[in-house]
């Protein structure tokens, strides 16, 4: 077992995909002099030249739209966005064109591209710069969306992800870029197809993804000192989504909270319990609970945003009051 | 109008020009008859830009259109049945039948649609040729669209990445004079277009889009920069619409007598007549091209008419490689 | 305001355990819609509400059992006879009145979870496959809900105070009920008895040739022509047609005819056939074969239960010649039918073998006295000798 950050992990992981295939190059704003805003690719430019680590300009949409030509054209390009945030001005060619065009041309053309975007809040930067919008881009099909929330995962699902021959969006957690984690198994690609089970139990299913993991996690520490046994999904892959896994915690422990940073409304909160109602639902024996942001734009005060957002005592709030 | 050709190579710019006119023609009445639905983008006006411009670039370049493609990919080669298949929505059209009008693609001819989103192919056709670049090849992606895109974001970020990164693409404007129903000079506080792109440092002209020889000239060494590897260059083609945006509209944004001065300049008249007067051009040559053109419409008709639907359990095959 | 109050659904009912609300609190009922489910000692009973309005409040909670006359809703009133009118005209005014504010739809749904019974799907599905009635249990659930848990302790509890309503429960209950009625009847009604011997002949010729014109699915049965001949019977003697209250007959003004239904599991209801004197013979016929499937379905309304001004039972299948029946109080008289077997007969001074039916009068002779059941015997044999105008 190595311990690593979530960064180092990425940074692995991109490292390990541009030596494996020299189709692969990355490019996005600040990814190469500077080292990524994240630090992900810290040494890349040094190791594998402009070439193949390129900087662009703040052109989201056409950055993005370029991957998908380079794609069409025989590489294996990973742009990253900076942030979900600036991933808007690059909606269009997400959804019009990376999202549609194989289907659209009757199966001519297909996209391996990956995109790679930090996510969420948590880190006091205020409204416009805190979005968790995964749940949007998981409404979207013809791509994958992948929310890996351990150091496994960020490693293994960018390797992952290049074997794919369409679209992959891979959104990294801000808040976890800095947290240490213990990278397992020897082989860096990882499955990209189903939810894991991060901490079994009987009495209740806390299902999650992505930065909300850990806070589940700290919510089921502490309701296990109740004597309350919380078993703990992650998701891991929101599109196409591993509903049966879902059903199978669901049908075993009859409650189910689902934690999400994206505000209520909508959220992809609102489509797992839609499965579950669809799937599971004379196996409940209590509503689906969800615990997500409050429908605010994310305040900059430390305070404020921490009361926006999920956090494990609002998650033990929830179990207790499906416990009755 | 001198041509600088041979009688043969002038009878072809001819046939493609009529080519485009009369199955669109077809077109427009199968529309009126219900046998064509959705959006029908008519390029009748402006076939010199298609007949011109595409014959200069070799089987292994890219082509990236617009929604108002038809013209573009008859002359590219795809053949007229699977055309008219596709405009019928039929499983034998270019894109079985699942883009329509709009949405033509042909793997084989790299003919990258069809892309409706206005100014959505230009990261497209940015990235195909950074793959062209990456990969060592001598390719040019030839990228359409028309004078509405110039004021998108991505024309001026695709012009600036491209001429950043010196790629292999040539952008053709073809500007019709109103982006559907607004003028160019109610829309752009500097109209000329060649002026936008050389302030991204992109060599630039104007081309008279109504004459087919300046066309052809124009391009043929345009395309011959790119290809050396001078980096991307603009042509902006001044030419006209002389039908509605789509099938119809009440034409409220110009006058009569502005629709009728420019059809003194149909560039087929223009350019039959410049044949005759050359002696290349026969009362009977012209007769012949026609009957055959009728022929090969009549014949893609029919093939559309007879061949099949896409079975409905296909609906959801190809939104991923390989799944269903 | 009215008050909705928990109806007697017979003369024997003390009291009624609320199944389910058929409506929640903001819900609009109209006179005559069903309100709720009450099981009562016989049957789960559909009942009616008599006020047309909206629903204020839903007092009594399910499972609760509650005296009769208990109030269990308050429904607010709409106006009278113009609100049929006012609601078309509103509609097709064009600037239609603003829906309401999402604040207060939320406000009026809220209170409608005391209406329902709280039970989980899982606990609902594992009731259902242990046999439990949920109803009864107390929830401990989110908010009261009835859980997965709740349905396991009610499984194991030994105690019959949670124990469920059975099939075997209900029977049991049931025929306590019969019995109490019953010996209410005999120890309060002075019983007459009656009894004349009535020529089928004509009548059963009559219903031959009828049937024969009618579809399959349309034929008459005798014992249709009976009730038709006990409720025109009754308009010359109304008398007959009366329910004993305080101390005194008072007179219906309308026939509803309960009708004798053995159940397949074991006892016995008699749900009303209304106005059987109005219905011409296929109605009733229709009518009656709705009530009988009903009542072995346990889906009887709860007008149907207590409506009856009279009862006919008849025991022909069961090969009874002559029943002597007991009334069933409030009610003042019983009309019993026996089978119908060939019998000797006199006609025009020769005897000839006809089919004949034993009919009888139980009858109350606080109310009535011999002579008047007399007239009405004697009018049920006229009336059934000219079967086409029944």
């Amino acid at each position: 077992m190595t311990t690593i950050t979530y960064r180092e992990a990425v940074r692995s992981g991109l490292r390990e995909a541009l030596k494996r295939d020299p189709r692969v190059f990355l490019m996005g704003e600040d990814v190469g002099k500077y080292g990524g805003t994240y630090a992900c690719s810290k040494g890349l430019l040094d190791e594998f030249g402009p070439e193949r680590i390129r900087d662009t300009p703040l052109s989201e949409s056409t950055f993005v739209g370029a991957g998908i030509g380079a794609a069409l054209g025989g590489m294996r390009p990973i742009v990253e966005v900076m942030t979900v945030n600036f991933s808007l001005l690059a909606l269009d060619q997400i959804l019009n064109n990376a999202a549609t065009l194989r289907h659209m041309s009757g199966g001519q053309f297909n996209v391996p591209l990956v995109v790679r975007m930090a996510t969420g809040a948590g880190r006091q930067v205020a409204a416009q710069h805190s979005h968790s919008l995964e749940g949007w881009y998981a409404h979207i099909p013809g791509i994958t969306v992948l929310t890996p929330a351990t150091v496994t995962d960020a490693q293994g699902m960018l390797l992952a992800a290049l074997q794919e021959p369409d679209p992959v969006f891979i959104f990294e957690h801000a808040y976890l870029y800095s947290m240490e984690g213990e990278l397992e198994g020897s082989r860096p690609a990882v499955d990209i197809s189903r939810a894991a089970v991060r901490r079994p139990g009987n009495d209740l299913s806390l299902i999650t993804f992505g930065g909300s993991l850990w806070k589940a996690l700290a919510a089921a520490t502490q309701l296990a000192q109740e004597g309350i046994e919380a078993e703990v999904l992650d998701l891991r892959v929101l599109r196409p989504l591993d509903t049966g896994t879902i059903l199978t915690s669901v049908r075993k422990t009859h409650r189910a909270v689902v934690i999400d940073e994206a505000w209520r409304t909508g959220s992809f909160a609102a489509e797992i319990a839609a499965q579950i109602m669809e799937g599971a639902f004379y196996d409940l024996d209590a509503p689906v609970a969800r615990v997500c942001s409050e429908e605010v734009p994310i305040p900059y005060p430390k305070h404020l945003e921490e009361a926006a957002l999920p956090q494990p005592d609002k998650i033990v709030k929830a179990v207790r009051r499906l416990l009755g | 109008m001198t041509p600088a050709f041979t009688r043969e190579q002038g009878l072809e710019l001819l046939r493609h020009m009529l080519r485009i006119r009369r199955f669109e023609e077809r077109t427009a009445e199968l529309y009126q008859l219900g046998k064509i639905h959705g959006f029908l983008h008519l390029y009748i006006g402006e076939e010199a830009v298609a007949a011109g411009s595409i014959p200069s670039f070799t089987n292994e370049d890219a082509i990236v259109a617009t929604y108002r493609e038809h013209g573009h990919a008859l002359v590219r080669g795809t053949s007229m049945k699977q055309l008219m298949a596709e405009l019928y929505g039929k499983a034998a059209g270019c894109a079985r039948g699942r883009g329509g009008s709009m949405h033509f693609f042909d793997a084989s001819r790299r003919f990258y649609g069809g892309l409706a989103i206005v100014a959505g192919g230009l990261p497209v056709a940015v990235g195909l040729a950074l793959a062209d670049k990456m990969q060592g090849r001598t390719r040019v992606t030839g990228c359409y669209f028309g004078d509405g895109a110039v004021a998108e974001g991505e024309f001026h970020e695709s012009l600036n990445l491209a001429a950043l990164w010196k790629l292999p693409v040539l952008f053709l404007c073809e500007n019709n004079l109103y982006a559907m129903g607004t003028a160019l000079a109610r829309h752009q506080s500097q109209p000329d277009i060649a002026a936008k792109a050389r302030a991204y440092n992109l060599p630039a002209e104007t081309v008279d889009g109504m004459d087919v020889c300046a066309v052809q000239t124009a391009t043929h060494q345009a395309i011959g920069s790119v290809r050396r590897g001078d980096g991307p260059y603009l042509l902006e083609y001044r030419t006209y619409r002389f039908r509605a945006h789509s099938m119809y509209d009440a034409e409220l944004y110009r006058a009569k007598e502005e629709v009728t001065e420019w059809k003194r300049r149909d560039p087929i008249s223009t350019f039959a007549q410049a044949l005759r007067t050359a002696g290349m051009l026969a009362d009977s040559d012209l007769q012949r091209i026609e009957a055959e053109i009728a022929t090969e419409i009549e014949e893609a008709v029919t093939f559309a008419e007879t061949s099949p639907w896409e079975p409905v359990e296909d609906l959801t095959k190809d939104v991923y490689t390989g799944k269903a | 305001m009215a008050e909705f109050l928990m109806p007697t659904l017979g003369a024997d009912m003390t009291d009624g355990t609320l199944v389910q609300w058929k409506k929640k609190e903001g819900d609009r009922i109209a006179k005559g819609e069903t309100i709720a489910e009450v099981d009562t000692e016989k049957a789960a009973i559909d009942v009616e509400s008599h006020t047309t309005g909206i629903i204020e409040r839903l007092i009594t909670r399910p499972g609760d059992k509650v005296p009769v006359g208990t109030v269990m809703a308050i429904i607010r009133e709409e106006g009278g006879p113009t609100t049929s009118v006012a609601s078309p005209r509103a509609v097709a005014t064009p600037p239609s009145p603003p829906p309401p504010s999402p604040r207060t739809e939320r406000a009026a749904v809220a209170p409608s979870q005391v209406g329902r019974l709280r039970i989980s799907p899982a606990a609902k599905k594992l009731a259902a496959e242990r046999g439990i009635e949920a109803s009864t249990l107390q929830g401990t659930g989110p908010e009261g809900a009835i859980t997965l848990d709740d349905i396991d302790r009610a499984t194991t509890a030994t105690t019959d105070i949670a124990k469920p309503v059975g099939t075997a429960d209900r029977q049991a209950r049931m025929r306590q009920t019969i019995a109490a009625a019953m010996a209410r009847s005999k120890r309060e009604i002075p019983h007459y008895y009656l009894s004349t011997t009535i020529d089928m002949g004509r009548a059963i010729t009559w219903l031959k040739d009828s049937n024969e014109q009618r579809p399959v699915t349309e034929r008459l049965l005798y014992g249709v022509l009976l009730i038709k001949a006990v409720a025109l019977a009754l308009r010359r003697v109304p008398e007959l047609n009366a329910l004993w209250k305080d101390g005194e007959a008072h007179r219906s003004e309308r026939i509803h005819i309960g009708t004798a239904i053995s159940l397949r599991q074991g006892g016995l209801v008699a749900p009303a056939l209304h106005d059987a004197d109005r219905l011409s013979l296929s109605e009733l016929m229709q009518n009656f074969q709705d009530l009988v499937k009903r009542a072995r379905a346990g889906s009887l309304r709860s007008s149907e239960l207590s409506d009856p001004t009279i009862t006919v039972t008849s025991l022909g299948e069961q090969g009874v010649e002559t029943v002597f029946g007991v009334i069933y109080p409030p009610q003042v008289a019983l009309v019993g039918f026996g089978k119908v077997v060939e019998r000797p007969w006199v006609a025009d001074g020769l005897v000839v073998p006809r089919p004949v039916l034993m009919a009888s009068l139980s009858a109350d002779h606080r109310v009535t006295d011999g002579h008047r059941g007399g007239l009405f015997l004697a009018e049920i044999d006229r009336l059934l000798q000219e079967p086409q105008s029944l």
